[in-house]
């Protein structure tokens, strides 16, 4: 499979890049749109984003390895990123976790296999005000019980879309 | 009740758009620092207000913007961080959900002030609703002529990007999050030099904090010496307290800079939920130096909570009842450091390692008696003995709650098990 970005992508692309002084640092919003268009970004993405940004690919890789939140493996489609923060932890979400890890049948860093679900254990979200939380793809749930987990999984096992 | 300067903005519907910024006076601040004030008369109205960074550090912000050299031919950049990561930190994102053009008129008048015609938003990854609205109302400014080129009619230019980091901790240190904004792997730079003389893309760059830009149109709209003093002295204005942990009313709480621990925990915090006993509180971030329930008479700025050994930090106050076992949240503090150590300088990497296993040994029951006093060697090791202040943040919990705790610590070395569970 060739790997190449659509022409509404490649359009964007330049967009980014006109924004920086210098076009490697274009490199996250690229891989971000990388993610985007390919669902995650794989050894190929990375040697084709290289191509594109005119660095060698280790610089790419050297960059996929040290950040968390750009997926290098397929996601399910509902990634669940609990909390694991101090307030967070005063909060009880360890039984959070626990409850939700049983609910779904997968264990914190792992992906069902239908690649519905998938669960991360996250460090301080900057919303500790409402902990326990978690991030369910784009948006912040808070303030978790069981209860309102169940009603999440339930939602979510159901086809019902989110917000 | 003390005045609301940011804050005042939470509380009315639809307050992120032009339109009601505008309403409430927005935007006029920066029409009249065009018009009547050279950037230096901005610098020195921010130095008299007493404004410290309020990142995390505390430096005085009027003065940064003065070590931007005058002489060096190269663009200067303007670095709005907004990574907010430091745990029990959450007020930037009030910050941005609801002052979204207070921030950009911020960004308007340091940018002019520092020389400045690009500048970045360098915002956590986990921030996609927040980026989207940034991204959204600079667009909107931009309709109206606000951002661009002759701005506001002036001679003056100026573009705003929104950078998404990517899920790093270190990102948030200035120097690291540079060398992220240049599309590297997050890792410290060596200082001297200092990004005001060679900053992102090496040219002359102004890293501040959200909230600290955010306060700027108010400093210059209603002058110096008010903003200072609200304050304490050298500890200028008020500031946000992210609250959290076993209070009543957990939240963000603009008070002034001084305002006694004790007060924002009770009254404005509504006190300790389910009437608990208080045990500990963190004052400043989680990397801040833990208080003990008989030090809560502290006033909360940058100088007293240094003078008793603690440090006002970002201002995340992370409260704890009796019913919190000191051990667990040691190693809860100290596995997040491990986690987000960038691994560069060995004291750090394995430091953290060290004192994350032996943290999890003792909770599980396998504690040693030695165990304890190793723990603060290994802090002791780190302290100091690092490119970036991490390797401190993660040493000073340590110290910190040993001492104050150690009786829990050698309890649970001892019994081999806990003291509260
Ligand atoms: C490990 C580490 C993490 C930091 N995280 C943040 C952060 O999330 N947000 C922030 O504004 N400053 C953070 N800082 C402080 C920045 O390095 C820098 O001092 C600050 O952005 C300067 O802005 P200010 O003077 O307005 O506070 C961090 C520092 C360290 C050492
Ligand atoms: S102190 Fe830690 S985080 Fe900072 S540069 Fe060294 S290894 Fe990296
Ligand atoms: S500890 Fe969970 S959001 Fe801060």
């Amino acid at each position: 499979m060739s790997v190449e970005f659509s022409a509404a992508a490649r359009k964007k692309f330049d967009e980014i890049v006109n924004q920086y002084p210098q076009r490697q640092a274009a490199m996250l919003p690229v891989l971000y749109l990388a993610e985007k268009e390919f669902g995650h970004v794989s050894p190929e993405v990375e040697v084709y984003v290289a191509s594109l940004l005119q660095v060698p690919p280790v610089k790419v890789h050297e960059v996929m390895t040290f950040y968390t939140l750009i997926a290098r493996q397929p996601r399910g489609k509902y990634h669940f990123q609990v909390c694991r923060g101090l307030s967070c932890d005063l909060g009880g979400c360890e039984n959070i976790l626990k409850h939700l890890s049983e609910r779904l049948g997968i264990k914190p860093g792992e992906t069902s296999a239908d690649l519905k679900f998938t669960i991360t254990e996250v460090e301080c979200l900057a919303s500790c005000e409402t902990a326990p939380m978690m991030q369910l793809n784009e948006d912040y749930i808070d303030n978790l019980s069981e209860k309102k987990i169940d009603e999440i999984v339930e939602k979510l096992k159901n086809g019902k879309v989110m917000k | 009740m003390p005045e609301k300067i940011i804050s005042k903005f939470f509380d009315i519907p639809n307050s992120h758009t032009v339109e009601v910024y505008e309403q409430h006076g927005g935007y006029q601040t920066i029409r009249r620092v065009l018009k009547e004030m050279t950037p230096d008369q901005v610098t020195q109205e921010v130095i008299k207000s007493n404004l410290r960074g309020l990142g995390g550090a505390g430096f005085p912000t009027g003065r940064k913007w003065s070590f931007i050299p005058k002489d060096n031919p190269k663009p200067k950049y303007l670095v709005v961080n907004a990574d907010e990561s430091e745990p029990g930190t959450f007020k930037d994102r009030y910050v941005i959900d609801h002052y979204t053009h207070g921030l950009l008129e911020g960004i308007m008048i340091a940018a002019y002030a520092i020389g400045a015609h690009k500048a970045f938003i360098y915002i956590r990854g986990e921030y996609v609703r927040q980026a989207e609205r940034l991204v959204e109302q600079i667009k909107a400014a931009r309709k109206k002529g606000y951002l661009g080129k002759k701005i506001f009619g002036s001679d003056y230019e100026l573009e705003v990007v929104v950078h998404r980091g990517a899920g790093a901790y270190i990102c948030g240190e200035e120097t690291a999050l540079l060398e992220s904004l240049e599309g590297k792997k997050g890792w410290p730079r060596m200082k001297p030099p200092f990004p005001a003389i060679e900053g992102a893309f090496r040219c002359p760059t102004i890293v501040n904090n959200v909230e600290t830009i955010a306060y700027v149109p108010t400093i210059i709209e209603r002058g110096g010496e008010w903003f200072a003093k609200l304050g304490t002295e050298r500890n200028g204005g008020v500031r946000f307290f992210s609250v959290s942990g076993h209070v009543k009313k957990p939240g963000v709480y603009e008070l002034p800079m001084g305002t006694p621990l004790r007060e924002i925990i009770f009254e404005h915090a509504g006190g300790m939920k389910n009437g608990a006993k208080l045990k500990a509180v963190v004052p400043g971030g989680s990397s801040a130096p833990i208080l003990t329930a008989d030090e809560i008479d502290v006033k909360m700025d940058f100088d007293s909570l240094a003078a008793i050994g603690s440090m006002l930090g970002s201002a995340g106050v992370i409260v704890m009842d009796e019913t919190t076992c000191i051990v667990r949240a040691l190693y809860v503090v100290t596995r997040f450091y491990h986690h987000e150590s960038c691994g560069q300088c060995t004291p750090c990497r394995e430091g953290t390692g060290w004192a994350d296993k032996i943290l999890h040994r003792i909770l599980e029951g396998r504690g040693r008696p030695e165990d304890v006093d190793n723990l603060v060697t290994i802090a002791n090791n780190i302290f100091g003995n690092t490119i970036c202040p991490l390797g401190d943040a993660a040493a000073w919990p340590i110290q910190s709650y040993v001492k104050k705790f150690r009786d829990e610590f050698e309890y649970h070395c001892r019994e081999r098990k806990c003291n509260i569970h």
